[in-house]
């Protein structure tokens, strides 16, 4: 069933892009979409049958390669990682048709779509080094093209691309180097082989290929300091891309960390787990302080990654701790957490991406400072939109609050630990995930409020109007997710603890129970009932409002201005925008970010002591960009520099040039 | 803790300059100071008389609505500002208004009662009609003050647009120029009821 | 769930409701006496709701549904903790519904429904109020749990119940530093949380001052009337929080009838004592300034930060 279903969504993407590549542009983007979320569909149906207790389904492929075959090794890991991916890829694809009607629906960006969605659910199935790394190039080609898509009325998109081009393809070759020395030293490129012989490494070139992977899929997942072509790439990819690569592309980073570390290495030394924990904090403080400043929506959103990456990386790095330690129940919980977060940070990260698509769409722009007043403009979109924004600030009773409850579970019972690592790490650990959670409360708090609520700040925002149905759908189906994987998390205790298992190097056991509607843990005595809570808030409500209602003295008096103290003339001027939301929170990170700060003050010719205009403009630049990339890339281009002083173009010169290496070669060869 | 930091320095009968105490010595003496008043003082405010006058008609009807909850928002639409130290001087230790239930609110939308001071400015009138507008009813306005009442000397000013009830209808009246706190107080407790 | 723990929850959950209004109408009266006033009757919250309730409700003209639902959520997200939460029993029927993290998280739901209230009004104090909510709730959050967490290391939950339980059942540790740090660092947060002086000024009228006032001068009648209520009994649900996880003494460990009165009386007695004391406080306190206010928070941090250390080294 597991190969059938696989088989359907090769065939269905197939025909996606033979469409894309044949048909009239209309009909085109229609088919493309179709296809692409059957093709969606079937992936992610194999995915839950292996959850759901299936066999792991292999095959292999020897000669479909010239150099090597291709294994498929579909287990409950990688089935994880491929129904997140058809997770947002089924609903993106539909809204695809009704974004692409209006925006991107040139051939090849419909062809590289369906190649993308299909290369994404299949690069956790592959079971071997060359299968691995066909796919990896074919979902980051497809991914580039697509970044590009806008790239005629957009020169933003062609440096991002560029960005993104140069960190994925040395990421692959930190990949290809890591998994070759494994290969070469377990004696066999499958991923069973690596396996079983991965013993035979010694611990020195074990933490080498471990780094080596880190760094190489690291830079995928957009962790700290290899994140920095994320916030470029994905706000310049059209939306439903950028949900894919937010929701899906960056998870496969992290499902190449997990893979090679912890299954094929088959976990390391304790300090495997504190560096991935460290990136993981280092991330998650990162992504969320740039993007509590991010006046650019999608941009926010991209950073909004990079932290919730770094959460997910928290959850792993935990987990390897624990387990170095001996405590492996407790692993299983934190690694649980961490899978779980994947699946949920796709559905929400998706519905936030495609409703910063809808708005992007709708009026035209991408900048919190001048949107606002959508709420009632965009009702569908505002009120999905709002399910994404309230699951990933992780507030009960939806499907971000069970993960990051999980998480928070697995760091807080690390206590009493004999490890002094275990003790020293967990607290700041605690520490950053609350800080963390704080923060993404004030930024998505920030970005809807803005958005959707009060006064529209720009005509555009004023002029909106709702997306059509097929996107609509997309955000529905999303939003409805996030509600269903918060209120049934009991159901995927089950799948959890098979995804768990596949992974040796970690856990073993059974991390979550369950308990008729209670979440319960294993060796730790705690609970949690989204659904109860879920329904006791809905009671309470509903008993204030008949409380409220029963006394029918009172009227409603509506469409009355704003108590704006009086003051004569209220206008959208006086809101507050995204910026100086966000501005208390900048004073107090203000040592850590180093924002820019420009005030400009125009005078009035008459006098200097009137005032015509003050500008205010705040960027805060990426440290690392500015510290780490720009002096770097400073010297790549000295270097091309000084070469291009040897090759000026003489043909004298280069008749030297030959001589002297005739000459050496003759020595050398003698 | 936030104690107003008092520079003094004095010199002692040689001409020796005293040194200033260090700061939590004189915070702490501030502490004490005020613990030492509270208890010397005690309770300075006056007894009441024994019930409110009854107020009449529709105005009786809508305090009667207010269930001896008041909440008063005060808009000065012109004042001397002679009104508005009578009215804090209402709401202070020795009248304490605030035990009949009246209680002072930051936003009209909060009220039920509007206190109006002053003749009303041609810049104040369509502040003081939004502000009418902007609260809830069932609400009462008190004209406070005879300026208020008939625009007391400034009547006639050339930019004054009227007296309160000119712009906003007025439920109660309060003479005096300015009214005494006994008065205002009187006039909030016949809201209240008690 | 069992029937008699549900009908302790729902008992707990009036009981609150009934008392919280009380409990500010107490802390005013104590601050009008040392003020030298007479002050309000103690019913007076109670008196201003019902009027509320029975005032015109205004919606402006730029608000939308967020305007209208907020309200509800924020006195739904605290009338659940105060059920969950162990004033009257150990065994609450919600005990298993949701733990210390589920109660600061579903705070934390009612606080970010006020604030979009806030900025869904359009106005600028609406908005100023917040940003400066959620700044003030974004740091105050790691303190909450990590003062959480050295409260769960030396309990091996972080479940209510099983906290006052092993509490109850190990006197001493209600004595040890990491408690005692954890109580300071906690008490901070409340102040903080419910919007106390010297963090924010309840009593304030000057719209630049306001933090949690900014967010509501918009609402009216009876949805301010949904509004108050939610404050008042977060202040209860914060302070009997407090009490109950560090005093846990007389709260009831079967559900007799008799034992319920005694520990309602209990934690009666207790929240009314803090609340005496932060009342008393701020009549000899002035508001910080809002920059200063993260520092307050930091040291906070600090203070829970030490209590997971203590918790670890002093084990």
């Amino acid at each position: 069933m597991v190969g059938v279903a696989l088989g359907i969504a090769a065939i269905a993407a197939t025909l996606a892009m033979a469409a894309g590549c044949v048909l009239p542009e209309r009909a085109r983007v229609v088919w493309v979409g179709i296809l692409t979320a059957a093709s969606a569909t079937a992936g992610g149906v194999a995915g839950i049958a292996v959850l759901a207790g299936s066999a792991r389904f292999t095959a292999n492929y020897p000669d479909l390669l010239p150099l090597g075959g291709i294994r498929i090794e579909f287990d409950a890991l990688s089935a994880i990682f491929t129904v997140a991916a058809a997770l947002v890829a089924v609903p993106a694809s539909i809204y695809g048709i009704g974004y692409g009607l209006h925006g991107p629906s040139s051939r090849p960006v419909q062809v590289a779509y369906p190649l993308l969605v299909w290369s994404l659910m299949m690069v956790p199935a592959a079971g071997n080094v060359t299968g691995l790394v066909v796919l990896w190039e074919l979902m980051a080609i497809s991914s580039l093209i697509l970044v590009l898509a806008e790239h005629q009325h957009n020169p933003e998109a062609r440096t991002a691309a560029q960005w993104y081009a140069v960190v994925t393809h040395l990421s692959l070759l930190a990949i290809v180097v890591a998994l070759l020395i494994l290969a070469h030293g377990a004696g066999g490129e499958s991923f069973a082989a690596m396996r079983s012989g991965a013993g035979r490494l010694g611990p020195g070139v074990t933490s080498v290929v471990f780094l080596l992977a880190l760094l190489g899929f690291g830079a995928k997942a957009g962790v700290v300091p290899v994140h920095v072509w994320l916030p470029r790439a994905h706000p310049e990819a059209p939306s439903h891309v950028s949900a894919l690569m937010s929701g899906a592309m960056v998870k496969l980073g992290i499902y190449g960390v997990v893979r090679v570390g912890w299954d094929l290495l088959g976990g390391g030394p304790g300090w495997w787990g504190a560096v991935v924990l460290i990136v993981g904090l280092a991330s998650a403080m990162f992504g969320i302080l740039h993007a509590l400043l991010a006046s650019d929506l999608k941009r926010l959103l991209a950073y909004s990654t990079t932290e919730n990456v770094g959460l997910i990386f928290i959850g792993i790095g935990a987990a390897g701790l624990f387990a170095s330690t001996g405590n492996r129940p407790l692993a299983a919980v934190a690694l649980a957490a961490a899978l779980l977060h994947v699946i949920n940070h796709a559905a929400f990260k998706g519905l936030l991406f495609l409703g910063a698509g809808s708005i992007h769409s709708a009026t035209g722009t991408r900048d919190l400072d001048s949107l606002g007043g959508l709420a009632r403009r965009m009702p569908v979109t505002a009120a999905t939109f709002a399910v994404g924004a309230l699951a990933i600030a992780a507030l009960p009773p939806l499907n971000g609050f069970v993960s990051e409850w999980l998480l928070l579970q697995s760091l807080v019972h690390s206590l009493p630990s004999k490890a002094v690592a275990v003790a020293v790490a967990m607290p700041v650990a605690v520490a950053v995930v609350a800080l963390v959670g704080g923060l993404v409360a004030a930024t998505f708090v920030k970005a809807f409020g803005t958005a959707f609520l009060a006064m529209p700040r720009s005509v555009e925002a004023e002029q909106a109007h709702e997306s059509p149905r097929t996107m609509q759908i997309g955000l529905v189906a999303l939003a409805g997710m996030c509600v269903a994987l918060a209120l049934a998390p009991t159901v995927l205790a089950e799948p959890l603890r098979r995804a768990t298992v596949a992974v040796a190097g970690l856990s073993s056991g059974r991390p979550i129970h369950t308990n008729g509607v209670y979440l319960q843990l294993s060796g730790i005595q705690a609970g949690l009932s989204p659904l109860l809570l879920a329904t006791g808030l809905g009671v309470m409500m509903v008993v204030a409002l008949a409380v409220v209602r029963r006394r029918r003295v009172h009227h409603t008096v509506r469409d009355i201005p704003a108590w704006g103290c009086g003051r004569t003339l209220q206008t959208a001027r006086m809101e507050y925008t995204a910026t100086s939301f966000a501005e208390p929170l900048q004073r107090v990170f203000d040592d850590v970010l180093h924002p820019e700060i420009d005030v400009d003050v125009d005078h009035r010719t008459e006098s200097r002591h009137y005032i015509e205009a003050i500008r205010y403009r705040r960027q805060t630049r990426d440290a690392f960009e500015q510290r780490l990339y720009l002096p770097l890339l400073g010297v790549v281009r000295r270097a091309g520099d000084a070469a291009r002083r040897v090759q000026n173009g003489s043909i004298h010169r280069y008749l030297t040039f030959s001589l002297i290496t005739l000459i050496v070669v003759l020595i050398a060869a003698r | 803790m936030a104690v107003p930091r008092v520079v003094s320095t004095r010199f002692g009968a040689g001409g020796e300059k005293h040194r200033h105490k260090p700061e939590h010595d004189r915070e702490r003496a501030a502490v004490l100071n005020l613990v030492r008043k509270i208890i010397r003082v005690g309770r300075v405010t006056e007894p009441h008389d024994a019930d409110p006058a009854p107020l009449e008609g529709v105005v009786a009807a809508t305090a009667d609505r207010l269930h001896g909850s008041v909440q008063v928002r005060q808009v000065d639409a012109g004042s001397c500002n002679g009104c508005e130290a009578e009215f804090s001087a209402a709401f202070g230790p020795v009248y304490d208004v605030e035990r009949f239930g009246v209680r002072l609110v930051a936003s009209p939308r909060h009220a039920d009662v509007l206190v109006v001071t002053g003749p009303v400015t041609k810049n104040m009138a369509e502040p003081l009609v939004k502000t009418f507008e902007a609260t809830p009813g069932p609400k009462l306005v008190i004209a406070l003050g005879d300026c208020a009442r008939n625009c007391g000397v400034f009547a006639g000013g050339y930019g004054v647009a009227g007296a309160v009830a000119d712009i906003v209808p007025v439920d109660i009246e309060v003479p005096g120029c300015p009214p005494s706190p006994d008065a205002i107080v009187a006039a909030l407790r016949q809201i209240a009821g008690r | 769930m069992s029937l008699t723990g549900t009908a302790v929850a729902l008992l707990q959950v009036v009981l609150t409701i009934a008392a919280a209004p009380f409990l500010v109408g107490v802390m005013r009266l104590i601050r009008a006496r040392l003020e030298g006033r007479v002050g309000p009757p103690i019913v007076q919250p109670w008196r201003d709701l019902r009027k509320l309730l029975g005032k015109d409700r205004m919606v402006s003209d730029n608000t939308g549904w967020v305007f209208s639902i907020a309200p509800l959520v924020l006195l739904a997200s605290a009338t659940l903790v105060a059920g969950i939460v162990p004033f009257l029993s150990t065994k609450s029927a919600l005990d298993q519904v949701g733990d210390l993290f589920a109660v600061v998280y579903l705070l934390l739901l009612g606080t970010v429904f006020l604030s979009l209230a806030g900025l869904d009004a359009g106005t600028a104090f609406g908005g100023m109020g917040s940003s400066r909510a959620m700044t003030i709730t974004a740091i105050a959050e790691p303190t909450v749990l990590v003062a959480i967490f050295a409260l769960s290391v030396s309990t091996g939950s972080s479940n209510l119940g099983s906290i006052v339980a092993a509490t109850l059942a190990h006197p001493a540790t209600a004595a040890s530093p990491e408690s005692l740090l954890a109580f300071a660092a906690l008490a901070v947060v409340t102040i903080a949380e419910t919007g106390r002086i010297p963090v924010d000024n309840p009593n304030t009228h000057l719209e630049l001052t306001m933090i949690h006032e900014a967010m509501v001068l918009e609402y009216s009648g009876p949805d301010l009337a949904l509004i108050e209520l939610a404050a008042h009994l977060r202040l209860v649900v914060f302070l009997g929080l407090l009490s109950n996880l560090f005093v846990p003494w007389g709260i009831a460990t079967t559900a007799q009838p008799l034992q319920l009165l005694g520990a309602a009386v209990a934690v009666a007695v207790k929240i009314v004592v803090l609340a005496a004391v932060i009342a008393i406080v701020e009549v000899f306190m002035a508001k910080v300034r809002l920059f200063r206010v993260p520092e307050l928070l930091a040291a906070s941090f600090v203070l829970a930060f030490l209590a997971v250390t203590a918790s670890f080294f002093l084990a």
